[in-house]
């Protein structure tokens, strides 16, 4: 690379006139001594060495962060940054299996009713004062208040009482037993003695965060990074990454970019990134490649008050006519698997022997034949004179969906029904159009919870303005085990509900699950002991390292909050 | 002139008055909801708190009540809260990124005034030329090509080969550790590239306008007075000829003004430039009411005011007109 510099501007150089030439030069001399580019040392990146304390990891975010009070905020950015500051009462572990954070341990009473969290002690907050159960009761109070404008109050307002037993002892109780419960005490503990009797809203706090949690917050620039230390104090141990940095890079060309000239160490790649433009030597000489299923699945939902839609034949058939396969190896390069229901594979709740329908236009051509639907001569289906066409939304901004939306539409146009694509802005294809129920069929995603509890969206009582039912899916034996399954405790017995559950929706089929995708990353040679696993990547995060020779950056500053 | 200055003053109130009503209506009439919006289609945001945020922002109150507290605050100068979940006075947020905003355009427009300038005089003295055509593809060019592009084609030839510029931000990663003069040449070094690109893309507009001015101003009887008293070219065009053309040029620097806090979103994303442009998407994106009005409050403002400053200065700068009133 220097020398395609160096012969670049030579050449330039020789044109000019003398002393015009010589102050170029000098020009040029100062130029290059300043930029000081990091030239990378030719490292061997493949001894994994051992563990070491030091270097510096930078991520890039594309938006910025609203506010690291987590309660406050809705947008991945802050919850990203606060996932590092604060910890909750249990995590899950990369297998997803419930495990002790800030509770060391816990009991649940016979009755299932209440839980008894006993809590690490010794555990500081970063200011140096001790974290106490006060803490939990006053995170678990400003959380319910009606006057804190919060999106998370939904599983704390089915506690019936909370109470303080001892300092390290914290009991709460619930007026039915409710399986989601236990995981919703991983919400980040908040510092009471900075927040008690002070307006939450306005708290300093949302800007300079202090929590308990494996990283100290040091300095955000707005709309430029975030910068994290390691907590020396951390009740796990001190992280060995010395430093975090979260960039704010707004276009995600520009991130790319970055990664390309090695100024960012990790970034979430898409799928042309991943298979085609991440292909070189040079790069995988630096970066190691990771993917994992992600948390989501796309899908295509029907409104089964449309009278054509009613019909589940109707839908299995669309099923049937649309090639999974070929969206996912022509759309995201392979990066994804077929859904088969509301979960991914590797999560304990999903059932991989149900129905599934492959791609099959003989089958699909018959079912809607069964269906009452006839073929005219100019290949259009009709049923008593009504041509078969539907418009299917999409909204704007989500290419993925969009470029899905157009292989619908021409494997169905196969067998004869015409779909109209329509893609709107986000806000509006909520407003106008999910809210008011004014759709025929949509391409949408949602987010794969944790725990399997999907009552919000397939029970018949959330068909409401703004609930998530609004395909308005109605099947009574559907809502029995959706409740049941959200009332018992016990995982085996559990499991059985949602078995049957994933089966049922795969015969009635009112969505068809599309794919789930793969979450594509790279990430900086340098940094061992990364574990893919089926929570994702960051569950150990504290534990990833880089070995002595080779780290890039060394820290100047005095490491203190 | 006093007179003529109070007057054009107490017009700008009604005027000031008629655009925030409107902006208002227009804003709160678009689809979506603050604080709710990125909470849209999430399992874990229940009705009773949907209802509980929107109290919280007084979006459950009738539009005009909304306006009539809006304009209560604003005529103290108090452009109230953020409706975006950091919750931070909007005017905090403004200030913050004004600075690098007009900073990067500011430099732009000397930029583009210090090159504009002279290729417009230049292409009029040799009107026709091949130079001539040259310097006005150039500059076309400048205008019609899209700056993301060009920009990332920058980027990546002098950030990703050749190492020779940093590729986006405004401070390297290990900014705090700098020494003050260090400091200077990396956010020097940052601001390169923006500052070239978007002064690129103005210099047709000025070097145009200079062109036309002066070509006008040289088919004048003066100007062959002039020359037919045997003055050198120079003195002809620095004297007689570039004082008279550069009057229309004053209007341009006084319109310009507004421009000065307004970023480019599109811009401004690319070079991850902490600016106005950015906020204020953001702000629409978000339906961040209170940022989205203020911005358009001192954006119009600033226009109101940039056109009385355009036409004092085009008064004092021009006796005819002076003396006209």
């Amino acid at each position: 690379m220097p020398n395609f510099t160096l012969s670049f501007t030579f050449v330039r150089i020789t044109e000019i006139k003398m002393p015009v030439k010589r102050l170029l030069i000098y020009a040029l001399f100062i130029f290059l001594s300043i930029s000081c580019s990091q030239r990378e040392d030719v490292a061997l990146y493949d001894n994994p060495g051992t563990p070491t304390y030091g270097d510096t990891i930078i991520t890039a975010s594309i938006g910025e962060p609203s506010n690291l009070i987590p309660i406050l905020s809705t947008d991945s950015p802050s919850h990203d940054v606060a996932s590092f500051v604060y910890n909750g009462l249990v995590k899950y572990d990369k297998n997803l299996n419930i495990v002790g954070d800030l509770a060391e341990s816990w009991e649940l009473s016979r009755s299932n009713l209440s839980i008894v969290f006993h809590l690490r002690k010794n555990v500081k907050w970063h200011d140096g004062k001790p974290f106490t159960a006060h803490d939990v009761m006053y995170t678990y109070r400003v959380t319910v208040d009606p006057k804190t404008p919060t999106a998370y109050a939904g599983d704390f307002l089915l506690v019936k009482e909370a109470k303080v037993l001892d300092d390290y002892t914290f009991k709460v109780t619930y007026g039915k037993p409710f399986a989601p419960a236990l995981i919703s005490w991983s919400t980040a503990i908040l510092p009471r003695h900075l927040l008690e009797g002070r307006d939450i809203t306005t708290s300093p706090l949302s800007r300079k965060p202090v929590g308990t949690g494996p990283y100290v917050f040091k300095e955000w620039i707005p709309g430029d990074r975030v910068v994290l230390l390691a907590n020396e104090q951390y009740f796990e141990g001190k992280p060995y990454i010395e430093r975090y940095i979260m960039r704010i890079i707004p276009d995600s060309a520009t991130m790319f970019l970055e990664l390309k000239h090695y100024s960012i160490d990790m970034m979430g790649l898409t799928p042309l990134q991943f298979v085609r433009q991440t292909d070189y030597p040079r790069f995988n000489r630096e970066f190691n490649k990771f993917k994992y299923l992600s948390f989501s699945y796309t899908y295509i939902g029907y409104n089964l008050k449309h009278p054509f839609f009613k019909d589940k034949r109707v839908r299995q058939a669309i099923s049937y006519a649309i090639n999974k396969k070929e969206i996912i190896d022509g759309i995201l390069l392979g990066q994804g698997v077929e859904a088969t229901g509301p979960y991914k594979p590797d999560m304990w709740a999903y059932n991989k022997d149900v129905r599934r329908h492959e791609y099959n236009k003989e089958k699909a051509i018959s079912l809607l034949y069964e269906a009452k639907f006839k073929k005219g001569s100019d290949g259009v289906l009709r049923r008593d004179g009504n041509p078969f066409e539907f418009t299917l939304l999409v909204n704007q901004g989500n290419d993925v969906r969009i470029k899905c939306a157009e292989l619908v539409q021409k494997r169905l146009s196969e067998i004869g029904i015409t779909v109209k694509i329509r893609v709107i802005e986000w806000a509006s294809f909520i407003n106008e159009f999910i809210d008011k129920r004014n759709f025929e069929a949509v391409i949408l995603g949602w987010t794969i919870p944790n725990d399997p509890d999907i009552y919000d969206i397939w029970h018949s009582s959330k068909q409401g303005v703004k609930e998530l039912n609004f395909i308005s899916f109605e099947n009574k034996e559907v809502d029995e085990l959706l409740v049941k399954a959200r009332h018992t405790l016990n995982r085996e017995e559990r499991k059985k509900y949602y078995f049957r559950i994933q089966e049922i929706l795969a015969e009635e089929e009112p969505y068809t699950f599309l794919f789930v995708p793969y979450a594509t990353l790279a990430i900086h040679k340098r940094f061992k002991g990364i574990e893919p696993s089926p929570s994702g990547l960051t569950h150990n995060f504290i534990k990833w390292y880089v070995p002595e020779g080779q780290r890039r950056y060394k820290i100047n500053a005095a490491v203190s909050p | 002139m006093l007179r003529y200055l109070l007057k054009r003053l107490f017009f700008m109130v009604p005027m000031l008055f008629g655009i925030t009503l409107i902006s208002f209506v227009v804003i709160h009439l678009t689809p979506g909801e603050p604080g709710v919006l990125e909470a849209e289609m999430n399992p874990k945001v229940t009705k009773q708190v949907r209802e509980r945020i929107r109290s919280f922002y007084g979006l459950d109150k009738p539009m005009h009540v909304q306006y009539y507290l809006w304009l209560k605050r604003i005529v103290k100068l108090d452009f109230g809260m953020s409706f975006a979940t950091d919750r931070r006075p909007v005017i905090d947020k403004i200030k913050e990124r004004l600075p690098i905003t007009i900073i990067i355009n500011l430099l732009s427009m000397v930029l583009i005034f210090l090159v504009g300038i002279p290729i417009g005089i230049y292409c009029a003295r040799y009107k026709d030329s091949v130079m001539d055509k040259i310097l006005t593809s150039f500059v076309f060019a400048g205008y019609a090509a899209p700056t993301f592009w060009l920009a990332l084609l920058l980027m990546m030839f002098l950030g990703v080969y050749l190492e020779l510029l940093p590729i986006s931000g405004i401070k390297s990663f290990n900014f705090s550790e700098l020494s003050p003069f260090e400091k200077v040449i990396d956010v020097l070094k940052h601001l390169i590239l923006p500052v070239c690109i978007s002064a690129f893309g103005g210099l047709a507009g000025i070097s145009r306008y200079m062109k036309s001015s002066l070509l006008e101003v040289l088919r004048q009887e003066y100007i062959t007075t002039a020359y037919a008293k045997g003055l050198p070219e120079s003195v002809v065009l620095r004297k007689h000829a570039l004082r008279n053309a550069l009057l229309p040029v004053i209007t341009i620097l006084g319109l310009s003004v507004p421009g000065l806090i307004g970023g480019s979103v599109i811009f401004e994303s690319i070079f991850s430039i902490p600016g106005m442009g950015q906020l204020f998407y953001m702000s629409v994106m978000a339906r961040d009411y209170p940022t989205i009005m203020g911005i358009l409050v001192i954006g119009a403002f600033l226009t109101l005011l940039g056109n009385l400053i355009a036409d004092i200065s085009y008064a004092v700068a021009d006796p005819r007109i002076r003396i006209g009133q």
